[in-house]
């Protein structure tokens, strides 16, 4: 799989917002997403795991092109998105798709199912006359497993459960058959239960179809359950990459074993320790100096507080297989 | 709970507009404003064609003119000998005509600046809505006065007048429910599919912000025809058209009032009473049922 080019390729996208301050004249600038690059392969699945306010949804809105990155650049299929504008980006959104994270929320009720997908098509001009859009649709719905099609069709988004209300979104998504897929959070509304099924639809299609996938979620199991590979955010930054099974069996980064440390796991007598950290995720007007992850980290704490860790950014840097951004990461050597 | 994705739970049934009709009749208001509504209707169309108004039919002499009811004229007769029922039934076409079309105008207008400003915020918001505010303002009734003695006396001209005063209002309910709507996650949706912006305010602004224009046009109309009335009633009314307004206004140019002729100037004056009244429990009684909250927001 390593052979094959990546078809996304983000490199130092960093997303800032402007925020009006009280008392202060003036605006202030909150820097949410901070040089991120990411790589992600035809049929390929990369989730972005990371605390509430890491600035996932940041990311997948630049990505999107909802909001304006305010530096870096995002080549989707050798083209660069940022400098699409108008009419170009228009055309070129049927390419890259996304799914959002609350499905009573992203469809419109006052559409039925059936047209909520022919929209994908109309929208994106496919110059197909109207019997074969709605066949291409009622195909769509049951490839997504709504069955049966007709009668799913007709009825109104909000008459659909969560679950299905996600599926409906997935099939109008796939119609365009982009070549990325943006999920927001896809699953976090959802019953527990529906979790699995929709996740594992997901991924079975950008396998089937060669989709890149960009799968965000707080959850760093599902990550695991369902990506080919992780990359954890914190404050706006990659802090460790790698391939699942790696990251979850031997976190390099101090934020992400302790993220590690608190999955659920079955097996009740494995002997493990907990790591509960305090403090919050910086506010993105005052990013730490130094490592941003420094004021909670564990390790710079065990360490003595190093001046390194407050005086020195860690850049992402790879360390075998995984890429990691620590100036004092954990040795396999060492366990 | 069900991961089968094929049985599906039907939710409440899809809002018909007979159920909102129906919702209306459950309202003691709202029931009220719609008989009274559509008796209205009905008179104004249906009269005139029964018992049809001739203007040129003036009084042979004296004993003719302003005559108190009788078996001929079953509300008497005006300053000039004619009938005042046939006058009545003429006269609520044109408030009617005028309160409809009026109202057309005001929408169209108040929806499009309403939604526009909504949607695009930023300059244009900001420009708009200053406009709006402007004529929020201004009092209307001297300046309809004032554009009225300016653009002279016809029917067109007065619809266009009031039409063109009567939107303010309905730009900045429709505004705020278009800033609410803005924010549901369906419409960065429908953007990131690559609609185009005249998309999704049809696709998905309009159908939203319907109903809310519908109420507050039932409302606009009550206001369009007391409107039509007034300017009619100081004499600023098209002179070729009765109106109920152009009634009171001869019935008080002619020394009528003066003279206790009651059925030339009760019979329009309550006219205008009652539609009014009708179209504004029909236009709350819409309001209240569809959207309980907006009337604070806005
Ligand atoms: N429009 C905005 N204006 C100002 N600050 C914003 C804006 N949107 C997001 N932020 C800030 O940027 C940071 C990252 O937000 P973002 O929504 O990207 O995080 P997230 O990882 O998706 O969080 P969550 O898990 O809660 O969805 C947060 O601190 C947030 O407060
Ligand atoms: S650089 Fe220092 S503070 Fe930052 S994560 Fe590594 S050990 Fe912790
Ligand atoms: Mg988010």
């Amino acid at each position: 799989m390593n052979s094959v080019a990546p078809i996304l390729d983000v490199n130092n996208l960093t997303v800032e917002y402007q925020v009006k301050t009280k008392g202060k004249r003036g605006v202030r600038i909150a820097r949410a997403v901070d040089g991120v690059s990411l790589k992600i392969r035809p049929g390929e699945t990369l989730a972005v795991v990371g605390e509430s306010g890491s600035g996932k949804t940041s990311i997948a809105n630049a990505i999107m092109r909802l909001i304006e990155p305010t530096s870096g650049s995002i080549m989707l299929d050798g083209k660069e998105l940022t400098k699409l504008a108008g009419k170009e980006l228009r055309l070129a959104r049927s390419k890259f798709q996304m799914i959002f994270q609350d499905p009573f929320e992203s469809l419109d009720p006052r559409r039925t199912v059936l047209d909520t997908i022919l929209e994908s098509l109309v929208v994106a001009g496919i110059g197909i006359d109207d019997a074969e859009k709605r066949k291409l649709a009622l195909e769509a719905l049951e490839k997504v497993g709504l069955i049966p099609a007709e009668n799913v069709g007709a009825r109104y988004t909000y008459q659909l459960s969560g679950g299905q209300r996600q599926r409906v979104a997935i099939a109008a998504a796939m119609i365009l058959k982009p070549h990325l897929l943006v999920a927001d959070e896809p699953v976090s509304m959802l019953d527990v239960s529906l979790r699995a099924g929709i996740l594992r639809l997901m991924r079975e299609l950008s396998r089937e179809l060669q989709i890149a996938t960009l799968f965000i979620t707080h959850d760093l199991s599902l990550a695991w359950m369902y990506a080919d590979r992780i990359a954890v955010v914190y404050s706006g930054r990659i802090v460790e990459e790698g391939h699942p099974a790696d990251l979850i069996s031997f976190p390099q980064h101090p934020y992400t074993k302790a993220l590690v440390s608190v999955i659920p796991v079955p097996e009740k007598n494995i002997a493990r320790n907990r790591i509960i950290l305090s403090g919050e995720i910086p506010d993105p007007l005052e990013i730490p100096s130094g490592c941003r992850f420094s004021p909670r980290c564990p390790k710079y704490r065990a360490l003595g507080q190093p001046e390194l860790c407050i005086s020195s950014d860690p850049k992402l840097e790879s360390i075998g297989d995984q890429f990691v951004a620590c100036h004092f990461p954990e040795k396999k050597e060492t366990k | 709970m069900t991961t089968n994705s094929n049985d599906f739970e039907l939710r409440e049934a899809p809002e018909t507009q007979l159920s909102i009709l129906g919702k209306i009749w459950q309202d003691r208001m709202g029931r009220i404003g719609l008989l009274m509504t559509v008796s209205v209707f009905t008179i104004s169309i249906i009269g005139p064609m029964i018992w049809p108004f001739d203007p040129a039919a003036v009084g042979a002499d004296a004993s003719s003119i302003l005559q108190p009811p009788n078996s001929q004229n079953w509300l008497g007769t005006d300053e000039l000998g004619r009938d005042v029922f046939s006058q009545f039934l003429q006269g609520s076409r044109v408030s009617l005509l005028v309160g409809v079309t009026a109202t057309i105008i005001a929408t169209v207008i108040g929806a499009g600046i309403g939604i526009s400003s909504g949607y695009f915020m930023g300059r244009l918001d900001t420009v708009l809505m200053a406009i709006t505010d402007f004529f929020l303002v201004v009092p209307s009734l001297p300046l309809m006065i004032a554009m009225g003695s300016i653009f002279g006396q016809n029917l067109t001209v007065i619809i266009l007048i009031i039409g063109v005063l009567s939107w303010p209002r309905n730009a900045r309910i429709i505004r705020s429910q278009t800033l609410s709507l803005r924010e549901r996650k369906f419409v960065p949706r429908a953007k990131s599919l690559g609609a185009t912006d005249l998309r999704i305010i049809r696709k998905h602004m309009i159908p939203h912000v319907l109903p809310l224009v519908v109420a507050n046009t039932i409302l606009v109309v009550a206001g369009a025809i007391l409107a039509e009335a007034t300017l009619a009633f100081i004499g600023l009314g098209d002179p070729d058209r009765i109106s109920w307004g152009s009634m009171l206004h001869f019935a008080f140019a002619s020394g009528a009032i003066g003279r206790g002729a009651w059925w030339y100037f009760m019979p329009p004056g309550l006219g205008i009473l009652a539609i009014v009244l009708a179209f504004t429990l029909l236009g709350h009684s819409f309001d209240r049922i569809n959207n309980p909250r907006l009337r604070d927001a806005a």
